[in-house]
């Protein structure tokens, strides 16, 4: 006998509930967001003007993180840097999830030459290096945020479409989609109600492992000199720029590098600790 | 005699995903003696496998052995360090699993996998290993003993790989033999071979069995006593005459009367109405890309023709790929037919249920076998009875609120049902929301494919009781698909046999087995277990069944 059996209805609601990891994390995000919308309200000083005559100053009454590499205020720039990492990042995973994710399931569900001729574009894709397909983009377009956005999210939906399809296929087979399209159900309903709900679970896995991809590669671009353009940075670019401070110890490594690793892992942790009944329904 | 093994007292605890213990073993004593045949039977979750299992001294994951002995010639194999345990298995006690398939590797040979376990133990050389494979191949009657072991699993036909498993397991001459429901996957026919085979090996070695099952009728065959279990604890124990002719415990008597349900019997209607509701014709049905002369690779279904009258019920009967599953398929039009004519209630449909109006699809409605499958674990039963009748009656709200709760009362459920999940639900009832699912659309004809297969015989029986009173409330027809026998012959007017796609008989159910009929009929229904412990000692097939088997087989 199962034990399931034995849980009155009331204290189901009970899955909803968020454990305390989670509301951390969901604070953290909250917190970061909330910086990147107000941050202008926030900065102490222009982030493009030197204010220091020292480089790489330590922590002090004026300048909360120290000061980078041409004595610029390290707290103005992460403030502004979060409106590119946490903006630029959560747009191009969520519009490459979105794509991914529909666009995998309607191939498993369709399957046939539609599941063909998607699946080897999406191969082509994937063969190209990451790296190399963000610079010639941005050189043939130039870099502004909108291409920077759709690009990253382009390089980052074959990945997701894979993921999506692989776990959709195996719904696929299962007999209430059998049951469903034998009621005469469109595909829209099969993929909304049947099958996504079925995958949700890895799914968000996917979204946010996806997302620190993209908030790594975003830096990448940067340091490479097509991501976002100086004076201003994300906050790979701050830690790529004061690479040098790190033999002195200098705060403005440290700051932009806590900033990232705050970001990144709280998503990571959240998605771990959704409620049970978001993150694995079948159980 | 001397007990070879004495269980006393045995308590076994699992732990739930919630992290609570349950006991699901309960004080279970019970003794086997040397050379004797126990069957363990119960319904599914009445722990007959762990018990099985702990007589190797040996616990699933998430289960422990919490209390109690179990002694194996005066070792109690609880307390005994893993390492000893380890040596007696597979060397004393053996182990036979239900499903032969998936226990082989399919990418070695069957002579490696049957030796393997002289090499782990070390205990006969290799080529002795071999020598003595082949003797065990002839002696569980395998075809072509010398050369079989050379194949690889996929090979050999369901039944051979079952006797091979046997055999795997008799390789270091085991004192007791467990076996796992071994036959419950394979169909009627190989079933006796395989019966036969294990009843000859264990009573010219001497061999103890346990042998696990939820089929009385195939444990009367094999076992000298019947312990019968349920929910962890047992409920009577006796010589097997004793259970099957005087049962003395109500549960017993349960499991007896399930056997064979009444059959259908329609007092004081006699009457055949003279429309139909559906009519097949020339139907072919397959899978895979059609070929130059218009079939699909594989045709699964070679011109069949059926015909339903309202309000009756034809079944379908065949063995595994006699295309009656891919029939129910073709009919519903989830596998469109290649060819072929499928009249519903006086209208042509379309062969491709793409192409069939909605009102053609909620009339005709279809109910799979396994309930785990055919409901989205994700969603409640409320959303996944709520749906057909938006789709079909557009109801919403209240009415559609209401109408469900009639739903579940006309399936037997609770109306608390509604709030759960899926996997909340036992087989039966999880089976009970698909009928009420296909209801809801208030279908004329309802597609069953083997419906009671995977349910236990006394929850299946009550199923079959909800069936025939649905029928009588609603004035419905179903085309009832099985392989059992018994349970069509409960609820159907009609019965057709199917053998390699070809329907060869169709004829009333009491007429099934007669001298005058087909003969592959004729074998399929001598083939049945029969609630008698002489049944398969008894059974001698005639050559022209047997010519008839071998022409199967040819296919």
């Amino acid at each position: 006998m199962k034990a399931t059996d034995a849980i009155p209805v009331a204290s189901r609601r009970s899955r909803y509930k968020f454990n305390r990891v989670a509301i951390a994390c969901f604070a953290v995000i909250i917190a970061w967001t909330l910086v990147a919308i107000f941050a202008p309200l926030v900065v102490r000083y222009p982030i493009g003007k030197i204010v220091d005559y020292n480089y790489f100053g330590p922590i002090s009454w004026n300048f909360w993180m120290g000061t980078d590499y041409l004595g610029r205020d390290m707290f103005s720039r992460i403030i502004m840097g979060a409106r590119f990492t946490v903006g630029i990042s959560l747009i191009a995973v969520l519009i490459a999830c979105f794509n991914g994710v529909v666009v995998g399931m309607m191939a498993a569900v369709v399957g046939g030459w539609f599941d063909t001729i998607v699946s080897r574009v999406m191969d082509a894709l994937i063969s190209i290096p990451s790296k190399l397909f963000g610079l010639v983009v941005v050189a043939g377009a130039g870099s502004s945020l909108p291409v920077l956005v759709l690009t990253l999210a382009v390089i980052y939906t074959p990945g997701s479409y894979r993921f999506a399809r692989a776990f959709a296929v195996n719904i696929n087979t299962m007999d209430y989609i059998t049951v469903a399209r034998a009621r005469g159900e469109r595909l829209g309903y099969i993929i909304r109600s049947e099958i996504l709900p079925n995958i949700l679970a890895p799914i968000l896995a996917d979204f946010g492992l996806r997302f620190v991809y993209i908030v790594l590669l975003l830096s990448g671009l940067s340091f490479l000199g097509v991501g976002v353009q100086p004076p201003n940075a994300d906050w790979g670019a701050l830690v790529r720029e004061n690479l040098d401070g790190l033999s002195f110890g200098a705060p403005a490594v440290m700051f932009p590098s806590l900033a990232i690793a705050t970001l990144t892992i709280s998503v990571n942790l959240l998605i771990d600790n959704l409620p049970q009944k978001i993150r694995d329904r079948s159980e | 005699m001397q007990e070879l093994v004495k269980v006393r007292e045995l308590k076994v605890d699992a732990k739930t995903d919630s992290g609570r213990l349950v006991e699901i073993i309960r004080n279970v004593s019970f003794d086997i003696f040397a050379g004797e045949v126990v069957a363990l039977i119960g319904e599914s979750g009445s722990g007959k496998t762990t018990i099985a299992l702990t007589l190797m001294g040996y616990a699933r994951p998430g289960c422990r052995i919490s209390g109690g002995q179990v002694m194996f010639d005066d070792r109690d194999l609880v307390i005994l360090p893993e390492r000893e345990r380890a040596r007696l298995r597979g060397n004393e006690i053996a182990y036979i699993p239900q499903s032969a398939a998936a226990a082989f590797n399919p990418a070695k040979k069957i002579i490696d996998q049957v030796t393997e376990v002289g090499a782990i133990h070390k205990t006969i050389s290799m080529d002795q290993a071999r020598i003595k494979a082949v003797a065990l191949f002839r002696a569980l009657a395998l075809p072509d003993p010398k050369t079989i072991g050379d194949r690889y699993p996929h090979q050999v036909s369901g039944g051979q790989l079952q006797r091979l498993a046997a055999a795997m397991a008799l390789m270091s001459d085991p004192k007791l033999l467990i076996f796992d429901e071994p036959t419950t996957a394979l169909d009627v026919t190989t079933q006796i071979e395989v019966l036969r085979a294990f009843k000859a090996v264990l009573a010219e070695r001497n061999i103890a069995g346990v042998y696990v099952s939820h089929d009385l009728a195939v444990v009367a065959q094999i076992a000298d006593r019947i312990i019968v279990l349920k929910n962890g604890e047992i409920q009577e124990v006796g010589k097997t005459e004793q259970i099957i002719k005087e049962p003395v415990h109500s549960y017993t008597r349960d499991l007896i009367s399930a056997v064979e349900p009444a059959s259908l019997r329609r007092d004081g209607d006699t009457t055949q109405s003279d429309s139909t509701i559906l009519e097949v014709r020339n139907l072919v049905a397959g899978y895979g890309a059609k070929t130059d002369d218009g079939l699909p690779q594989v045709v699964a279904v070679k011109s069949v023709d059926i015909n339903i009258p309202k309000g009756r019920n034809l079944g379908v009967v065949g063995e595994s790929g006699s295309g009656k599953s891919t029939l129910a398929r073709a009919v519903a039009g989830i596998l469109p037919a290649s060819s072929g004519t499928i009249i519903f209630d006086g209208s042509e449909l379309a062969l491709d249920v793409r192409q069939r109006s909605r009102e053609a699809l909620r009339q005709l409605q279809i109910v799979f076998q396994y309930a785990d499958t055919s409901l989205n674990p994700a969603r409640s039963i409320e959303d996944i009875l709520a749906r057909p009748l938006q789709f079909y009656h557009r109801m919403n709200g209240q009415s559609c609120a209401k109408r469900i709760d009639q739903l579940l009362d006309m399936v037997q459920l609770p109306r608390t049902v509604k709030f759960r999940l899926p996997s909340e639900l036992s087989g039966g009832q999880k089976q009970r929301v698909n009928l009420a699912r296909a209801l809801a659309a208030e279908p004329k004809l309802i597609l069953c494919d083997e419906v009671t297969s995977a349910l236990d015989t006394v929850v299946a029986a009550a199923i079959i009781d909800l069936l025939k009173e649905l029928q009588r409330e609603l004035e419905l027809s179903y085309l009832f698909i099985s392989h059992d026998l018994s349970t069509v012959r409960a609820i159907c007017d009609d019965v057709a046999i199917m053998l390699s796609g070809e329907k060869i008989e169709q004829t009333p159910p009491e007429k099934i087995g007669c001298p005058d009929a087909h003969p592959y009929s004729q074998l399929l229904f001598a083939s049945v277990p029969k609630l008698d412990t002489g049944w398969l000692d008894a059974l001698v097939q005639d050559p022209k069944l047997t010519e008839a088997f071998a022409r199967r087989k040819g296919d």
